[in-house]
């Protein structure tokens, strides 16, 4: 079971805690998260990554095990840790204004 | 018992006022999807439970939220959670993608940037959403950057009336300094075929075939701040508003300039009169005087805010060129808020009610088509958007 960290924006759209498990089966990349995440919450289609391209949306980062995973391929495949679950894969919205 | 029901959009959510005939005591719901901007909501007139809202965020993007019982739970069309993956997700009522199928769509073309370039068209987010006067499930939207998009099914999937964005004049549309949007969708009454629409800083267009071609309709109007004052195409319409019983008289609030036509858009003249300064964003028609017309003058396009730091309302009985200020209940010092182009609306009971929000998150109503005012709430977030629905 993968753990994603949801920013407080998007959990009022899954109606969930901060937190949300989804299951991959395969290889744990972020393409793979995220594919499990939208097919779980059609809601977040199009609020994490681009409807069309799949590309991140620009103001959302990945983290995972304190390291930016943002600019990672999204193929690549993440740390055992998140694959299993001992630590999230978090979506976070970039700081920005004061 | 009649009552209303007032939906407010903000910077920071939805608020949803309701109060009895008399309009002097009410009862506030919200923040409705708090910490998103919420630009717009309104109720549909066939099925006054039915609300569609528009909510965005420029960190996540486009979401529509629907209510089928008049605000009090709002779901993401064929957003539902799904029990179990492994399927594909739906998820397309939040997807407004602009259709350049060969069949039905337009290419994609850029658009004129504030400097002059070429600039791709590029989807952000819907600022209006008019429901259908007949059908609970049909909606139209129009968005940033500017295009009118359609939903027959409650809001599930959108579809773009490409005709309008592909008409010809899309390199020539540039940004106002909201956003390149498509901020008026007026319904004709007496034709399902006939639809309005204005762009900033496009103009406005009128469809008589249910939005497959589109016709621009800025003759009359004169633009100083653009190289041809009188061009078919740049005119910064801030909004449009038509009396439902007479569809062809339309009242148009310009960048600068109150303007009014007689014709559907064919000719405008102007209807400015003697108002104060004729800058500024709303404009809106008395539900039973169609001559009876509504602006807030704002002082200038760099000084957002009313004149003297005095929030007055003016209303001409006489479709434009006559004006009076109304005041009673209005601050009259040191008021320097704005009121965006969606934020005023009217009600339908018996002794017209006019309603506004603005930037300082005040909503104002009047119970006596604007002889007084008093707040309904002081201290919401900036008020974007400001619909009624009168309930009987």
């Amino acid at each position: 079971m993968i753990r994603v960290v949801l920013p407080p924006h998007l959990r009022k759209l899954t109606r969930s805690g901060d937190e949300v498990t989804v299951e991959v089966t395969g290889p744990v990349t972020q393409r793979a998260i995220l594919d499990a995440l939208e097919a779980r919450y059609p809601v977040l289609c199009g609020t994490i990554r681009d409807h069309d391209t799949l590309q991140r949306r620009p103001f959302l980062r990945f983290f995972a095990c304190s390291e930016d995973l943002s600019h990672e391929p999204p193929d690549a495949p993440l740390p055992e840790a998140v694959a299993n679950g001992s630590e999230p894969f978090m979506v976070i919205g970039a700081i920005a204004g004061g | 018992m009649s009552g209303v029901r007032v939906l407010v959009g903000t910077r920071k959510g939805a608020f949803i006022l309701t109060s009895d005939g008399k309009r002097d005591k009410w009862e506030v719901s919200g923040p409705h999807f708090a910490g998103w901007e919420i630009y717009h909501m309104k109720g549909s007139p066939a099925d006054p439970n039915r609300i569609f809202a528009s909510q965005t965020s420029g960190w996540f993007g486009q979401i529509i939220q629907r209510s089928n019982d008049g605000g009090k739970t709002w779901d993401v069309p064929g957003g539902e959670k799904v029990p179990s993956s492994g399927e594909m997700p739906e998820g397309k009522s939040n997807k407004f993608s602009y259709d350049t199928s060969a069949e039905t769509g337009k290419p994609l073309t850029t658009h004129q940037w504030y400097d002059g370039t070429q600039h791709p068209w590029e989807f952000k987010r819907v600022w209006h959403l008019e429901p259908s006067l007949h059908d609970p499930d049909t909606a139209y939207a129009g968005v940033e950057d500017a295009a009118l998009f359609r939903t027959t099914d409650g809001g599930k999937t959108w579809k773009e009336l490409s005709g309008l964005r592909g008409h010809g004049t899309g390199p020539k549309w540039q940004p106002g300094a909201g956003g390149m949007c498509l901020h008026s969708i007026v319904l004709d009454p007496s034709n399902p075929d006939r639809i309005f629409i204005a762009i900033s800083a496009a103009g406005a267009f009128r469809t008589d075939d249910a939005g497959k071609t589109w016709k621009p309709i800025n003759q009359g109007l004169r633009s100083q701040y653009i190289p041809d004052p009188t061009a078919e195409i740049g005119h910064c319409v801030h909004h449009i508003a038509m009396h439902p019983q007479r569809p062809g008289i339309l009242y148009m609030q310009k960048h600068w300039d109150v303007m009014q036509t007689g014709n559907a858009g064919d000719l405008w003249k102007e209807v400015s009169g003697n108002l104060p300064t004729d800058f500024g964003f709303v404009i809106d028609v008395h539900a039973h005087e169609p001559e009876t017309i509504y602006v807030v003058p704002i002082k200038s396009d760099g000084e957002h805010f009313p004149m003297d730091g005095q929030l007055r309302v003016y209303r001409s009985r006489t479709g434009g060129n006559e004006w009076e200020p109304l005041t009673k209940g209005l601050p009259q010092n040191n008021c320097y808020v704005n009121v965006l182009r969606d934020a005023m609306a009217v009600d339908s009971l018996d002794k017209c009610g006019v309603y506004f929000g603005t930037t300082g998150g005040q909503v104002y109503v009047s119970s006596d088509a604007g002889d007084s005012w008093m707040p309904i709430v002081h201290d919401l977030p900036a008020v974007l958007s400001v619909e009624v629905q009168t309930l009987r």
